[in-house]
C-alpha cells in the first residue's frame, strides 16, 4: 500500500514536469474482503436484496393472502417472459406488453424534446422569447399532469395517444427548464469570444449556445425519460389492451397481485436500462466536461 | 523596433459613464489616443481607472459614452473578426478540442474544414500546441490555454491583439516564457497588440509606447515611448532606469489621487 502510493506520487511528478495534467490512476488493488465490498455493483446489491428478504419474512410473518411472496412473482415473471406456468392470457405475451409501452414513452419523449430543447433555447437567449412565454409556462407548470388525463381522454379518445400525449407532458418541462437553465448559465464571455471571432447573432445558437447548455440539457432528459416511465403507466390504465401499464391495472382487477409486481419490476428495470442509455449517450457527447459524467 | 507610422486606431474625445447606485460614474472621460500599424502598446494603471474599458469598447462590446473609435478610419461599432481579444481567462470554447478552438475563426468565415486546418494548424505550431490537438481546454495549464486563446485570433487574420492582463493569473515561469513568445510572435507577424497590464516591468519589457492611465475620472495621464533597444533584458541598467522613471511618474500620480495604489506592482 505505502509502496503504491509512492508511485502515484512519482508519476504524479514526471507528468506534472511535462506541463500536462497528472490523471492519477487509481484502484490499488489490495486483496481481501472489505476491498472487494467496496466494488460499486456488490455494495449497490445489499439493499435490493435486504428488501427481498424483508419482503418475504413481512409476507411470512403476517400470513396475508393479498401480498404473494417474492418466489411466486419470480415464477409470474417467468411465465410472463418464457410461459409454460399458468398458460393463461399474460403467458409469454411480456414483448407484446414492453414494446406497446416503449414506443409509447419514446414516442413522447422524443416528440418532447424535439419541441423543449429548440423552444428552451430560444427563451434563455432570446428577452422577447422569455417574456411572452414566462408567465404562461409558469401558470402551466405547477398543474400535475395526471390531473391532464381526462382533458388527454377527451383529446385523443380511449387509445394510445391519450398516453403518449401524457408522456410528452411529463418529459417536455423538465427538458424545457433545464434547457433555459443551461443556456442562462452559460458563461458570458464565451459570447464575447465567439464575437470577436466573427460569430454572431443567429449563428451563435448552433455554435454557443447549444453545446453550452448541453451539460444541463443532459440533465433535463434524464429527468425527463425518468418521468416519461413514470406517466406511461398512468397514461396506459385507461383504455388500452396493451402495455406495462395496462398489465398492471389488469392484474388489479383480477387480484393477481403478482402481476402487479411483475410489472412494477419490469418497468423499474426499463427505466434504468433507458436511464443508462441517456448517460452512455451523454458521457460520449460530454467527453469534453469531467465534471458532467453520470 | 521601428513601429509603421501608418495609424490603425484613431479614438477622440472618448467618454463611457456607468450608473452605479444611481450615480453616473466616469470610467473614462475625453480620451485622445492614436495607435500605428505595428505598434505593442501597453496600458497600465490602478484598478478602477478605466483600462480595460478601454480595451473592451475598442473591441466592441461596449458603446462609448461620447466620441469616436475608429479603426483603419471606420467607425468601431461592435465586435469584430479584425480586432482579437485575449481574455485573462481565456475563454476557450471547453466543447472544442485545441485544434478545433483555433479553427473557429476560420470555420465561422466559411472556410472548408481542410483549408481551416491548415491555418490552424500553422499557429498551433506557431505556439507550440501541435502535440497538444486533440486535447480539451480542461486538460491544459494556464500557459497553454493562453496559449491557444493567442493563436486563435492570430488564425482568425486579426489585425489588432486586445489582450487584457493575459499572463496576471499565470505563474512567474510560465509568464516570462509566454512574454517571450508573444514578442516574437508580434515581430513574426507585425500585428498591432494592445496589452493592459498591472505589471510596470511588464510594460517596459514588452512595449514600444506605455500609456499610463489615472482614476476617476479614468483618462490617459502619461504617453511614453521606451526607448530601450530589443531583445531587453530585465536586470539591464537602462532598463532599470526606464522602470524607475516610470515607477515615480506612476507613483506620483496615483497617490496625488489617493487612490488604488496597492494595485500597480512596480
Amino acid at each position: 500500500m505505502h509502496s503504491s502510493e509512492n508511485g502515484v506520487a512519482a508519476s504524479d511528478l514526471t507528468l506534472a514536469a511535462h506541463g500536462e495534467i497528472a490523471v492519477p490512476t487509481t484502484a490499488p488493488v489490495a486483496a481481501g474482503v472489505a476491498a472487494i465490498w467496496r466494488q460499486p455493483l456488490l455494495l449497490g446489491a445489499v439493499l435490493p436484496i435486504l428488501m427481498i428478504i424483508f419482503w418475504d419474512q413481512a409476507v411470512r410473518l403476517s400470513g396475508t393472502q393479498l401480498i404473494p411472496r417474492p418466489h411466486a412473482v419470480a415464477l409470474m415473471l417467468w411465465d410472463f417472459v418464457v410461459g409454460g406456468i399458468y398458460d393463461d392470457a399474460y403467458s409469454q405475451t411480456f414483448h407484446i406488453h414492453l414494446w406497446a409501452s416503449v414506443k409509447r414513452v419514446y414516442g413522447g419523449f422524443f416528440l418532447a424534446a424535439l419541441c423543449a430543447i429548440p423552444l428552451g433555447l430560444l427563451i434563455g437567449r432570446v428577452r422577447l422569447m422569455q417574456m411572452l412565454f414566462d408567465p404562461l409556462l409558469a401558470l402551466l407548470r405547477p398543474v400535475p399532469v395526471t390531473a391532464w388525463l381526462p382533458l388527454s381522454m377527451i383529446f385523443f379518445g380511449l387509445g394510445p395517444n391519450a398516453a403518449i400525449f401524457l408522456v410528452f407532458l411529463g418529459a417536455f418541462y423538465p427538458i424545457l427548464l433545464n434547457t433555459v437553465l443551461g443556456v442562462r448559465s452559460a458563461d458570458q464571455r464565451l459570447f464575447e469570444a465567439a464575437a470577436m471571432l466573427g460569430c454572431n447573432g443567429s449563428q451563435q445558437f448552433r455554435a454557443v449556445v447549444l453545446p453550452a447548455a448541453l451539460p444541463t440539457i443532459f440533465t433535463g432528459l434524464r429527468i425527463g425519460l425518468s418521468f416519461s416511465w413514470i406517466l406511461i403507466v398512468v397514461g396506459e390504465m385507461t383504455g388500452v389492451p396493451t402495455g406495462l401499464g395496462a398489465v398492471i391495472m389488469d392484474g388489479r382487477n383480477l387480484s393477481r397481485t403478482d402481476l402487479v409486481i411483475a410489472g412494477m419490476i419490469i418497468i423499474g428495470i426499463a427505466g434504468f436500462l433507458s436511464d443508462r442509455m441517456v448517460v452512455a449517450l451523454n458521457n460520449k457527447l460530454l467527453a469534453w466536461s469531467p465534471q458532467h459524467r453520470g | 523596433m521601428a513601429a509603421g507610422t501608418l495609424p490603425i486606431l484613431d479614438i477622440r474625445g472618448l467618454s463611457k459613464q456607468f450608473i452605479a447606485g444611481g450615480k453616473a460614474v466616469d470610467a473614462l472621460a475625453n480620451v485622445d489616443l492614436m495607435i500605428n500599424k505595428g505598434e505593442f502598446v501597453c496600458l497600465i494603471g490602478a484598478s478602477g481607472c478605466g483600462k480595460s474599458t478601454l480595451l473592451r469598447i475598442i473591441a466592441g462590446f461596449e458603446s462609448a459614452t461620447a466620441g469616436t473609435v475608429a479603426m483603419y478610419g471606420a467607425p468601431i461599432i461592435g465586435p469584430g473578426a479584425d480586432r482579437g481579444v485575449v481574455f485573462q481567462d481565456y475563454a476557450l470554447f471547453p466543447w472544442l478540442t485545441v485544434r478545433d478552438n483555433i479553427c473557429f475563426g476560420p470555420r465561422q468565415r466559411g472556410l472548408s474544414i481542410v483549408h481551416a486546418r491548415a491555418v490552424g494548424d500553422a499557429y498551433m505550431a506557431m505556439v507550440g500546441l501541435t502535440d497538444y490537438a486533440q486535447r480539451f481546454p480542461a486538460q491544459l495549464s494556464g500557459g497553454m490555454k493562453q496559449r491557444v486563446a493567442i493563436a486563435r485570433v492570430l488564425a482568425n487574420d486579426a489585425d489588432m491583439l486586445l489582450m487584457d492582463e493575459p499572463f496576471g493569473a499565470l505563474d512567474a515561469l510560465t509568464r516570462e516564457k509566454l512574454q517571450e513568445d508573444l514578442l516574437e510572435i508580434w515581430q513574426r507577424t507585425g500585428v498591432t497588440i494592445i496589452f493592459v497590464t498591472h505589471s510596470v516591468e511588464e510594460a517596459v519589457l514588452l512595449s514600444d509606447r506605455v500609456i499610463v492611465m489615472s482614476a476617476s475620472p479614468g483618462r490617459i495621464a502619461i504617453d511614453s515611448p521606451v526607448p530601450l533597444v530589443r531583445p531587453r533584458e530585465v536586470s539591464a541598467i537602462d532598463f532599470n532606469a526606464v522602470r524607475r522613471t516610470l515607477t515615480q511618474q506612476l507613483t506620483s500620480h496615483v497617490t496625488s489621487k489617493q487612490r488604488g495604489a496597492a494595485d500597480v506592482i512596480v
